[in-house]
C-alpha cells in the first residue's frame, strides 16, 4: 500500500486578510513526484511557505498532514528536523557566514545523532561531486553574490545532504544553464525514490529529466485540473487561457 | 560570589573570582597622597613621579566630557574607586612560581593551553600587575623587548622617558589624566628596526576586586620597517557594584613600520570602559586597530591614528555589541596630517533588548595633506525594535584632492532570512545567531583563531533565551 507522506485538505490561506490559496487539496504518497503548474501570482509559493511553516501565511480553513499528523503547531525548524525541505524560489542571503559552516550546522540540527567531521566531509565531497560543484564555495557566503543558478544548485546540495521525506522544490529549474538542469535533474531523482516530491515549475523542460506521476494546474488558489506528464506538453504548447476558460464556464 | 553579586549579574560566563589575595591595598578614593604613595611604591624615577602628580591635578580641574553619554559618566563615583592594588609581589617569569588561586583563575579563562600554543608570549595582568610574564627565545634573540610596564619603566627607563605620553598627553581628556596619574600594569614593547615578529603576541587582562579600577597602560613602538600584532583579549568576572575601566594605549610605528593591535573586551554588564587609544604612523608606517567592545555599562572607545608621514596608512575595524542596559558609544578617529595619506575604517554594531550603540567618528584632512583617500563603511543591525542605533560622523576635510568615500547602513534581521534558516533546522535563537556571527564575521576573521571561536561562542551565548 501507498505511504502517504503529505495531506493537504481544503487547504484555504490568507496573508494580512487577503486570501491566496481557496480550497487547495493535494496527496502525495512516499516515491511520487508531482508537478504544479501555473501563472505568476496564482500562489505556488505561498502553498510551499505554508507547508513548511511560514509564519506570514494564516490557515483559514482546511489542514495540512504530515506522515499522518496535523502539523499546525509544528514550527519551522521542527518541520524540518522532521524531514521536511523547501528548496527556495529565491534563497535568502546570508551575509558573512559560510557555506560550509551553515552546511555542516544545518546538517547536525537536523539529524539526531552527532556529525563526524570526517565521514560528513566524505558524503560532502559526493554530494558536491554528483552536483558537479567547485569546492570553493564551501568558503563563499550563503547565496551572497551567487547567480541564479549557483544558489539552484546549493539549494540541491542542501537536499541531498538533508536527505528530506518530503522535498518541496519551488522553481528549482528556473535561471539554469542546460548542463545545470541535467545536474539538478539527477540531484532531485536521486531524492525522489525515497520521497514525496512536489515540484513547482513553469517550464516542461524539466521533466525530459524528471518523470512526474503527476501533473496539477493552478488558478487562483486552487487546483484546477489534475493529469499525467502529457498535461504539461499540453500547456508548453496551449498555455492556460483554455483551463481558465473552462473554470469560469 | 555573593547572592547578592550573582543576582546583579546574572548568569555571566566568566563571572568567578579568586578570593581578594591582596597584599597591599589603597583605601579608597584618590588624593596627591595616594598617587605619591603609588610612585614611592614602585620606586619610580622621579620625572613619572612629576608627571604623575601634574596628570592628577589636571584630572581634578578638567570637566567631565560634555558629550556621549554623560549622564552615565556623571554616575561616576571616583570617591568609591580604589585605585591601586597589588596581589602578588613580583612579576614572574616562570609559571611555575605564579600562586595557585591566581592559576586557578587563568585556568579557567584558558590561558595555560593558549600558552602550549602558538603565543608569542603572555603577559597575565592579575589586578593591577602583571604577575606572570613569558617571552619566547626567539624573540629575546631577535632584541624585541616585551614586558609588563612596570619592569618596562624600571629596565627601559630611556626608551619609556622618550615616548611616554608623546601620543596621549595627559591633558587630553580627563581620564588619560587619571590614567596617567595613576597607571600600574600593561605593556611595554619595542621592536627593533627591522624584526618582524611573526607570532601574534597576547595579554590578558582582568578585573578582579570589587570596586577595582583598572589603569593600565600600554606602550608599543616598532622601529623603522619593523611589524607586529598584539592580541589583548578581555573577560571580567562581575560585581554588583560600578566598576571603573580605563587605559591608554600608545602605539608608535616608525618609517615603514607596522603595528596592528587586536581587542576583544567582554567586560561584565557593571563595567565603565572608558579607554584612550591613539596610534602615530610616520612615513609609509601602518597602525591598525581591531577592537571588539561586548558588554560592559558604559564604553567609550574611539581608536585613534595620527597619520603624520608621508604614505601612511590606517585601518580601525571595530565591534560592539549592546545589549540590555549597556551603552556602546564607540568608533574611529583618523587625522590625515601628511600627503598621500589613506584610511580604512569598518564600523559594525548590534543593538538588542534596548541596549544602545552609537558611532562616533572623526576623520580629518589637513590643508597640506594632498592625495588622501579615505573610506568609511559603518553598518548597524538591530535585534529589536526597542534597541537604539545612532551615528556621530564629524569631518573636518581642508584638502580638495581627497578621495573620501562613507557608507552608512542601518538594518534588521528580515523575515526571510529567518525562514530560510529555520527551514534548514535551526531554531530561532541558533538562527539569529549564525546571522550576528555572519555580521560580524568581517571583523572576526581578522582574529586568530581562538578568539575568533571564543566570540562566536559568546555571541551565540547572549542570542540564547533572547527570543520572546
Ligand atoms: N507575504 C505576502 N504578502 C503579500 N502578498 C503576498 C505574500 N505572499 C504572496 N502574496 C501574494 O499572493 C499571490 C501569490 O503569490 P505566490 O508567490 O504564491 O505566487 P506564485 O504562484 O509562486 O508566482 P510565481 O510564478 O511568480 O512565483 C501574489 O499575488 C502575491 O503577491
Ligand atoms: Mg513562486
Amino acid at each position: 500500500m501507498a505511504e502517504e507522506i503529505l495531506r493537504v485538505e481544503n487547504l484555504h490561506v490568507s496573508v494580512e486578510d487577503t486570501p491566496i490559496l481557496n480550497g487547495m487539496d493535494l496527496t502525495i504518497n512516499r516515491g511520487e513526484i508531482h508537478v504544479i503548474m501555473g501563472r505568476n501570482g496564482a500562489g505556488k509559493s505561498t502553498l510551499a511557505s505554508v507547508i513548511m511553516g511560514h509564519p506570514a501565511y494564516e490557515i483559514t480553513e482546511g489542514s495540512i498532514h504530515y506522515m499522518g499528523t496535523n502539523i499546525d503547531e509544528m514550527s519551522v525548524f521542527e518541520r524540518a528536523r522532521a524531514g521536511m525541505f523547501l528548496s527556495f524560489q529565491y534563497p535568502a542571503v546570508i551575509p558573512g557566514v559560510q557555506v560550509g559552516t551553515f552546511l555542516k550546522k544545518s546538517v547536525q540540527s537536523v539529524r539526531d545523532e552527532p556529525l563526524k567531521g570526517r565521514e560528513f566531509r566524505k558524503e560532502l565531497n559526493g554530494a558536491m561531486a554528483t552536483l558537479e560543484m567547485q569546492k570553493s564555495v564551501l568558503s563563499r557566503y550563503v547565496n551572497d553574490g551567487f547567480s541564479g543558478g549557483e544558489k539552484k544548485r546549493l539549494e540541491i546540495l542542501q537536499m541531498l545532504l538533508l536527505k528530506p521525506t518530503l522535498a518541496l522544490l519551488d522553481e528549482t529549474d528556473s535561471g539554469l544553464d542546460i548542463d545545470a538542469l541535467r545536474i539538478v535533474a539527477k540531484g532531485i531523482n536521486s531524492v525522489a525514490p525515497e520521497a514525496g516530491c512536489l515540484i513547482i515549475t513553469h517550464y516542461q523542460r524539466l521533466l525530459d529529466h524528471v518523470q512526474p506521476h503527476f501533473v496539477h494546474v493552478m488558478i487562483d488558489g486552487t487546483i484546477v485540473e489534475s493529469g499525467g506528464p502529457e498535461l504539461a506538453l499540453k500547456l508548453e504548447e496551449q498555455g492556460y487561457e483554455w483551463l481558465e476558460t473552462a473554470a469560469e464556464a | 560570589m555573593s547572592d547578592e553579586a550573582r543576582e546583579a549579574v546574572g548568569d555571566y560566563q566568566f563571572g568567578f573570582h579568586d578570593p581578594e589575595n591582596a597584599t597591599i591595598r589603597f583605601d579608597k578614593g584618590l588624593s596627591e597622597q595616594v598617587v605619591r604613595d603609588i610612585s614611592a611604591l614602585k620606586d619610580e624615577p622621579e620625572w613619572m613621579t612629576d608627571i604623575r602628580v601634574k596628570a592628577y591635578h589636571h584630572f581634578v580641574e578638567r570637566k567631565m566630557p560634555d558629550w556621549g553619554n554623560c549622564g552615565e559618566l556623571n554616575n561616576i563615583d571616583f570617591d568609591n574607586v580604589t585605585y591601586f592594588l597589588r596581589s602578588s609581589d613580583a612579576t614572574e617569569k616562570d609559571w611555575d612560581d605564579v600562586p595557585d588561586d591566581i592559576k586557578r583563575t587563568f585556568d579557567r579563562l584558558g590561558i595555560p593551553e593558549a600558552e602550549q600554543k602558538w603565543l608569542g608570549g603572555v603577559t597575565a595582568q592579575y589586578e593591577s600587575e602583571a604577575v606572570y610574564h613569558s617571552i619566547r627565545e626567539d624573540l629575546e634573540a631577535q632584541g624585541v623587548l616585551f614586558l609588563d610596564m612596570d619592569s618596562g619603566l624600571k629596565e627601559h627607563p630611556e626608551i619609556v622617558k622618550e615616548y611616554f605620553g608623546t601620543v596621549i598627553p595627559y591633558s587630553d581628556n580627563k581620564f588619560s589624566a587619571l590614567n596617567t596619574a595613576v597607571w600600574s600594569g600593561g605593556s611595554f614593547i619595542y621592536v627593533p628596526k627591522g624584526v618582524h615578529v611573526e607570532m601574534p603576541v597576547q595579554a590578558y587582562f582582568r578585573i578582579n576586586a570589587q570596586n577595582m579600577g583598572q589603569f593600565e597602560r600600554t606602550l608599543i613602538i616598532a622601529d623603522e620597517g619593523s611589524s607586529i600584532h598584539y592580541v589583548e583579549g578581555c573577560t571580567a568576572p562581575t560585581y554588583s557594584t560600578d566598576s571603573l575601566h580605563s587605559a591608554v594605549v600608545e602605539l608608535i610605528a616608525m618609517k615603514g613600520a607596522k603595528i596592528r593591535y587586536s581587542t576583544i573586551q567582554n567586560w561584565s554588564a557593571n563595567v565603565y570602559n572608558l579607554v584612550t587609544k591613539r596610534g602615530v604612523a610616520h612615513e609609509n608606517a601602518t597602525v591598525e586597530w581591531v577592537d571588539g567592545n561586548i558588554g560592559s555599562k558604559l564604553t567609550m572607545k574611539y581608536p585613534a591614528v595620527l597619520l603624520k608621514g608621508e604614505g601612511a596608512h590606517a585601518e580601525v575595524i571595530s565591534v560592539a555589541y549592546a545589549g540590555a542596559g549597556q551603552h556602546q558609544d564607540a568608533g574611529a578617529k583618523v587625522h590625515h596630517l601628511a600627503p598621500n595619506t589613506t584610511s580604512n575604517i569598518l564600523s559594525k554594531s548590534i543593538s538588542k533588548n534596548g541596549g544602545r550603540s552609537s558611532y562616533r567618528g572623526m576623520l580629518q584632512v589637513t590643508p597640506k595633506s594632498h592625495g588622501c583617500r579615505s573610506k568609511i563603511v559603518c553598518d548597524a543591525l538591530m535585534l529589536d525594535s526597542d534597541s537604539r542605533s545612532d551615528t556621530y560622523p564629524t569631518m573636518e576635510v581642508g584638502n580638495s584632492t581627497a578621495d573620501l568615500e562613507h557608507e552608512a547602513s542601518v538594518s534588521k534581521v528580515s523575515g526571510d532570512q529567518l525562514f530560510y534558516l529555520m527551514s534548514r533546522g535551526f531554531s530561532e535563537e541558533e538562527a539569529m545567531g549564525l546571522i550576528v556571527n555572519g555580521f560580524f564575521e568581517p571583523f572576526t576573521r581578522e582574529l586568530p583563531m581562538e578568539y575568533a571561536v571564543e566570540l562566536n561562542k559568546l555571541l551565540e551565548l547572549e542570542m540564547e533565551g533572547s527570543i520572546g
